[in-house]
């Protein structure tokens, strides 16, 4: 995120000339829009704005933006970025991935991005399959998932992206999903973090892993198991009626009813986006017996890569005059007058 | 070699040779400086092992340092040593096939202990018995010298010993007339923190010195003169490949008016390039370590989309993994320069050794029709100039291009006359920075994939208002660089790619003969490394009144328009290359020509011996060594007033 003069847009400034090529019904439309929706309400300049992705469903995604946008190749959209970070700071830049592109071809660039903390708005789509190439399950599919490469069902172990950012260094991990009307908050509260912040939007393949998140994402009657985290407050769910409070003996979190809206009296933790073990915890917590974390969970900046350098880069170029010839000319030499000479 | 001061070798080759902690590259690198320093042509081979810290004593722990130095123009590091130094059993095992006959061993008996006899697989002391008879043999205790000298300074006796490399560089300034200020000056510089350091290494090397003095008397030990080599007038410094490479591109960025962005991964022998442009920010450099080979190159293609020189440097296997990005860098036409250190391959194969095995890979390694402009060096000072041509073409023709070095080049040494930066024709970049066409009804529109005379497409950086579009390594219409796959579209863009690369031919000098005539009974074609061996194979043999040619090839891909109508002047084209013949296999293909290999994949340059033989063969006249018995000891180099210094 950077400081720019706030541009007025509408949503339909941010919109191509160009045909979406996702499936209908696909989780990707409600992204893009929500996206479209948020980048006006950030003031952000089309002209300093960078979309860089990699390959999948999901990397389509700069195609659509009217926007500069480099569609890459497949897992290093990290690398580009930093790249073009490092060359103009002033670029706000948002990278677009998948479960497949971003954990799975290119989850060691995912880590260095994290950890170097590059200023960028990473927005990790996980749909727990492979799309495009026809619904291979990917490194977040639940074991057992039947797909055409595991026709018996799924073997290994998800990943868990957001454990991994954290895993990572990431000082900014959020979570949202394709349909939420929360969306462009998260969307927002990840622009505004100067930095590498990571977002995991859970994103419906309805093609190939059809309403996988309906325990949490379904259009209606899942909001119980949605745990939206909100600095400062405390982490209610169940419409008030539930929290999640510390469980001390096991060093962790626990489910604890809330009566008569009386959360403190529960033991109701608040949330606090500086906590980083906190973090850890929510991010682990088993789906099921736990509610879905939501919103941001960790927000907490340290200095950003590319500013450090630019800082840097900038006192090299006042320190010295950079004239060529003295520096061809650098360390021990010697002339040559055209007739023999005595060595020196 | 035992030759008065009075009769003047013109060229002497000496080699040290020691275990990999002794310091032998220092002390290569010192007695360079001081050679150069006193006027003499050279040029340097170091040759060391993979491991770090090889275990002591052992015979793949043996580093050596190899130099050549003359009064003539000197063009390889020689074939065979006239001094070899060896510090251990294990160096002299090793190095001693090399040597010439009648040379000069130096050997440090202290370390021809039983320990290290039996680590070197010797049964009896060599320097005992009879088995040196075809070689002088000077061994002394240069060990006990050492402690001796540096006695005064209370070092423990490790530390100590470690002198040992300064006592045998004194000796060695002390045989060829060396000043011993200049290396004085330095172990002061490299000790200023530890200053009784560098008064013991100063006392090492005074007593090496010393030694050379007294030891004159009697024996096989004499004092050499070189003369200075008549070169040029000017300003001249020793030069390795890696910093002449690096400072090409800071040169080439600065001609093309961009900031150099520059991604790197650590990998034998290309480091050395990421470690001096490391130390260049305020020439607007910008160096970033990647966490792969991969991310470096991305990183690079990051930094030209948004405006910068990108720039990236590798050896064989990293440049493997860099094929998928060069490929967008292809497709997306953005400039890039990619830097290949060749060594010794497949996959890990010889990190520390030279081959130019890359040819293949480097213009065709890639998946689809992916045309890449490729260069190559024949010499550490040769590599600036096409380190600037690498830039050049990567801008003026929106396109990556591959400059080839090899691991010979990235470390040898040779002098250098320092360039005149204002001599050089800047090729500034220029960035679109409104609409470049109209539509239908007339309307600006922008193309991103509209082309210059050039085939070249507008380079438009981001943040750059009203020209927002995407590019990506999806197939792209023609002009708007919108999504295409359509038929016509992939065959018009991939004859576009082609002929853009082709065209670069128009922008490079023709093709020359650098010796001997321009048709005949023989040439031989090199590229890269190979040049200086090559060159003086061609002129002993033209010497010997052979009909022989030789035609150096810099731009590798495309290669030069005339390249064909010269080769077919030649009743015989030769192709000597460090590798299974990959250059031939291109000649053979572009032009029809019945190109022959010379190959040699040991991981060593080739010696002018192996070439001059292969000349003889093909041209079915005696070898040198059939008719005048073993090569004369100075032969090796010949005056060269027709190749200047490049």
């Amino acid at each position: 995120m950077n400081d720019m003069t706030p541009v007025q847009t509408t949503l339909k400034d941010w919109e191509t000339d160009q045909e979406v090529r996702w499936c209908p019904g696909c989780g990707d439309y409600a992204i893009l829009k929500a996206v479209q929706r948020t980048l006006p309400q950030l003031n952000a300049d089309p002209a300093k704005t960078v979309f860089v992705s990699g390959i999948g469903c999901s990397s389509r995604f700069p195609y659509y933006v009217e926007s500069y946008g480099f569609h890459t190749i497949h897992g290093r959209a990290p690398a580009f970025v930093t790249g073009i970070k490092l060359a103009n700071p002033e670029l706000d830049v948002w990278m677009v991935t998948g479960d497949g592109d971003g954990m799975s071809i290119g989850g060691n660039h995912t880590m260095h991005i994290l950890r170097r903390n590059i200023d960028v708005q990473i927005l990790l789509f996980n749909n727990e399959i492979y799309g495009l190439t026809k619904g291979q399950y990917s490194p977040t599919s639940r074991q057992g998932t039947k797909s055409p490469s595991a026709p018996g069902g799924s073997i290994d172990r998800p990943a868990q992206p957001c454990a991994f950012a954290l895993g990572s260094g990431a000082r900014f991990v959020a979570r949202g999903f394709d349909v939420s009307k929360n969306l462009p908050d998260v969307l927002k509260a990840a622009h505004a973090h100067k930095g590498a912040a990571f977002v995991e939007i859970f994103q419906n393949c309805i093609v190939y892993n059809k309403d996988v998140f309906n325990d949490f994402a379904a259009p209606k009657g899942a909001e119980d198991q949605q745990l939206w985290l909100e600095d400062g407050q405390p982490m209610l769910f169940a419409k008030g009626t539930k929290g999640l409070a510390r469980d001390v003996e096991n060093m962790t979190l626990k489910v604890v009813d809330v009566a008569d809206g009386d959360w403190e009296a529960a033991g109701v933790m608040v949330h606090d986006v500086k906590n980083r073990t906190l973090a850890h915890m929510l991010v682990e917590l088993p789906f099921g017996p736990f509610p879905m974390a939501l919103g941001v969970i960790y927000d907490d900046p340290r200095p950003a890569y590319d500013a450090v350098v630019a800082e840097e880069m900038a006192k090299a170029r006042t320190a010295r005059a950079s004239n060529l010839g003295s520096l061809l000319a650098k360390g021990q030499t010697w002339t040559v007058d055209g007739t023999a000479q005595d060595p020196i | 070699m035992a030759s008065d001061k009075t009769t003047a070798p013109e060229a002497v080759v000496v080699r040290f040779a020691g275990d990999s902690g002794d310091g032998m590259q220092l002390t290569g690198g010192q007695f360079t400086l001081s050679t150069a320093l006193a006027g003499n042509d050279l040029a340097t081979f170091p040759d060391f092992p993979a491991e770090i810290r090889a275990p002591q004593g052992t015979l793949f722990g043996v580093s050596a340092f190899q130099i050549n130095f003359g009064s003539t123009a000197i063009e390889t590091a020689g074939d065979a040593p006239d001094v070899l130094v060896a510090m251990n059993p294990a160096a002299l095992k090793v190095n001693l096939a090399a040597l010439k006959p009648g040379g000069l061993i130096i050997a440090d008996t202290g370390e021809f202990t039983k320990r290290n006899l039996d680590k070197a697989k010797y049964d009896t002391n060599p320097l005992e018995g009879d088995g040196l008879a075809k070689w002088d043999v000077l061994a002394f205790d240069i060990s006990e010298l050492t402690l001796e000298a540096v006695k005064p300074f209370g070092l423990g006796k490790k530390e100590a010993l470690r002198c040992k490399n300064m006592w045998t560089l004194g000796l060695a300034l002390w045989m060829f007339d060396r000043p011993r200020a200049p290396i004085h000056d330095w172990l002061k510089a490299k000790f200023a923190k530890a200053p009784e350091l560098a008064e013991a290494n100063i006392a090492a090397l005074d007593a090496g010195h010393a030694y050379g003095e007294t030891a004159e008397i009697s024996g096989p030990l004499k004092q050499v003169h070189v003369d200075p080599v008549a070169s040029e007038p000017g300003l001249y410094r020793t030069i390795t490949g890696a910093e002449s490479i690096s400072l090409g591109l800071v040169a080439g960025a600065q001609l093309a008016e961009l900031p150099m962005f520059f991604g790197g991964y650590p990998i034998t022998p290309a480091s050395a390039i990421l470690h001096h442009l490391a130390r260049l920010k305020e020439y607007d450099v910008q160096t970033f370590q990647a966490e792969d080979e991969i991310a470096a190159i991305c990183s690079a293609i990051g930094a030209s989309y948004a405006g910068q020189l990108g720039v990236t440097s590798s050896s064989g296997p990293g440049i493997a993994l860099k094929g998928e990005a060069m490929g967008l860098a292809i497709m997306t036409e953005l400039p890039l320069v990619i830097v290949n250190s060749q060594r010794g391959g497949p996959s890990t194969g010889l990190p520390t050794k030279t081959e130019q095995s890359d040819l293949y890979q480097a213009v065709y390694g890639r998946n689809g029709d992916a045309p890449m402009p490729v260069i190559a060096a024949r010499s550490p000072a040769d590599a600036f100039e096409c380190a600037i041509e690498a830039c050049r073409i990567a801008v003026q023709y929106m396109t990556p291009v591959m400059l080839l070095t090899d691991g010979y080049i990235a470390n040898a040494a040779e002098p250098w006359k320092v360039p005149n930066p204002a001599d050089y024709e800047p090729f500034p970049a220029k960035f679109l920075t409104e609409k470049n066409a109209k539509n239908a009804e007339g309307e600006d529109e922008l193309l991103p994939f509209a082309r210059d005379e050039k085939g070249a497409r507008p380079w438009i950086k981001p943040g750059t208002p009203g020209l927002m579009h995407r590019i990506g390594g999806i197939e792209k219409a023609q002009g708007t660089g919108h999504i295409d796959y359509s038929p016509a579209n992939h065959q018009a863009m991939t004859d576009a790619r082609k002929d853009k690369v082709d065209g670069i031919a128009d922008s490079i000098p023709p093709q020359d003969v650098c010796l001997g005539n321009e048709s005949g009974k023989l040439v031989l074609v090199g590229w890269g490394s190979t040049y200086g061996p090559i060159h003086q194979a061609v002129r002993r043999a033209r010497k010997r009144g052979l009909d022989v040619s030789h035609v150096h090839v810099r731009n590798v891909w495309p290669l030069p328009k005339n390249l064909g109508d010269l080769l077919k002047g030649f009743d015989k084209v030769l192709v000597p290359e460090m590798n299974t013949g990959q250059f031939k296999t291109v000649l053979r293909d572009q032009y029809l020509v019945d190109a022959q290999p010379l190959t040699k994949t040991s991981g060593q340059p080739f010696a002018i011996a192996e070439i001059e033989d292969a000349i003889c063969d093909a041209l079915g006249e005696p070898r040198p060594s059939q008719i005048g018995g073993e090569v004369e000891v100075n032969d090796n180099q010949l005056p060269s007033p027709e190749a200047a210094n490049p």
